[in-house]
């Protein structure tokens, strides 16, 4: 996630000072790594160098910084363009599980055993989440489901790599 | 011959159900190829494996529906794979409740007589048994649809009236097959908070055929079936 695009989100929504763009980032985008202040006011000072947005006055007895930031129609149509593209689907033709399954084919080793440990880590992450999808909000059961869903794709390449496991061992050794 | 007479062969307090070497064949067909699993009391086991792997015939053996060729089952340290039909029957009855993938509701029945049957059948008064449905049914969310019958349900309405049957008779084991198998994602989850709700509440053990990761994550852990045999993916999962 980007995160000047995300501020210029919560700023087409209404104008906004420092301390409430980080507030609503970690609401909604922030968990488990919420935004430093210090990156909060760089970003800005970048995006207001760039005309994304405009500063207000600083506000008298309101801190060192204290001042409202509103975007301005360049912002507007960087976030505009940027919202209406589809993220790139991408396909991970190769990944760290298919690279250790045809290691272990090739190198004689258990690819059975290893995509068994590989299937009980991914179960342990997929009862974490649920947990957190049981017990926490709704911003939580939706980032929750989405994790989830992603280590079902896995387990399900899991599964159908296994039952393919003599084929892909002949392919590799040959 | 009742449970309670039957000779206590290893610690209950170990294991709840215990399966070990099971062997079970349909035909010239192997289904079970010494299949052991142990079910500890209070957990929810998620039983996971392809099709046709033999992940519901062991469901069918640990609760006394089948009677394997060879090996042992025992509920609460007493073997039950040797006791007749009509003694597995009695065991099934008064201990252990059941939820299966379509619900299997029996249509010309209410709602709220599907969830009594099980202790009308074990002799509970119709009023006394009515009223416990009528609980329970409150319970799973279905709050004043008890007279309605199977075909006024929708699809996830169905399958909570299966589980407030399987629960109703406050059962030591649930066995469940695919229990939200027919369901769509949110239906499905709704049902499986419930599950898990109520055997918290009640103290249920459960063991829970799925061959769907997201429903196996609501259990404690989960043993994987293949060729017959079962795989405990847990380190230190009680299965070999």
């Amino acid at each position: 996630m980007s995160v000047p695009l995300a501020l210029l989100g919560l700023l087409e929504r209404e104008p906004s000072y420092g301390y409430d763009l980080k507030r609503d980032y970690d609401a909604y985008f922030g968990r488990g790594k919420p935004l430093q202040f210090g990156q909060v006011y760089a970003t800005l000072a970048r995006l207001t160098r760039d005309g994304k947005v405009t500063p207000g006055e600083i506000e008298p007895g309101g801190g060192p910084d204290r001042k409202l930031y509103a975007i301005t129609d360049g912002g507007k149509h960087e976030f505009e363009t940027w919202l209406s593209q589809p993220i790139d689907p991408a396909p991970n033709l190769q990944t760290d599980l298919f690279v250790k399954v045809v290691f272990a084919l090739m190198l004689g080793r258990s690819a059975e055993g290893y995509l068994d440990t590989q299937r009980a880590a991914h179960l342990q992450r997929m009862r974490e989440l649920t947990v957190l999808k049981r017990k926490g909000d709704l911003v939580d059961a939706l980032l929750a489901d989405h994790g989830l869903f992603h280590l079902e794709a896995d387990l399900r390449w899991i599964d159908m790599t296994a039952a393919r496991l003599p084929a892909l061992a002949e392919t590799v050794r040959s | 011959m009742t449970l309670a007479h039957l000779p206590v062969v290893t610690d209950p307090e170990l294991s709840c159900v215990e399966a070990s070497d099971l062997c079970l064949s349909f035909g010239a067909t192997p289904a079970l190829r010494g299949a052991s699993v142990t079910v500890v009391t209070g957990e929810i086991l998620a039983v996971m494996g392809p099709s046709g792997s033999g992940k519901s015939t062991l469901l069918h053996c640990l609760a006394g529906i089948l009677r394997p060729n060879s090996g042992e089952v025992r509920f609460r340290g007493r073997r039950i794979d040797a006791l007749g039909e009509e003694e597995r029957s009695t065991l099934r009855r008064d201990h252990f409740g059941f939820v299966f993938q379509f619900g299997q509701l029996v249509p010309e029945l209410t709602a709220e007589e599907n969830v009594a049957l099980p202790l009308l059948l074990s002799g509970t008064r119709r009023t006394q048994a009515l009223g416990a449905a009528r609980e329970l049914l409150a319970q799973v969310g279905l709050d004043g649809l008890g007279r309605r019958r199977s075909g006024e349900l929708s699809g996830g309405q169905a399958q909570r009236v299966a589980l407030a049957r399987g629960l109703v008779g406050r059962p030591e084991v649930l066995f469940a097959d695919e229990p939200t198998g027919s369901l769509d994602s949110l239906n499905s989850e709704h049902v499986l908070e419930l599950l898990v709700a109520a055997t918290h509440q009640f103290g249920t053990t459960v063991v829970m055929v799925t061959h769907d990761p997201r429903v196996a994550a609501y259990a404690d852990r989960e043993i994987v079936v293949r060729d017959g045999k079962a795989t405990s993916l847990t380190p230190g999962g009680g299965s070999t």
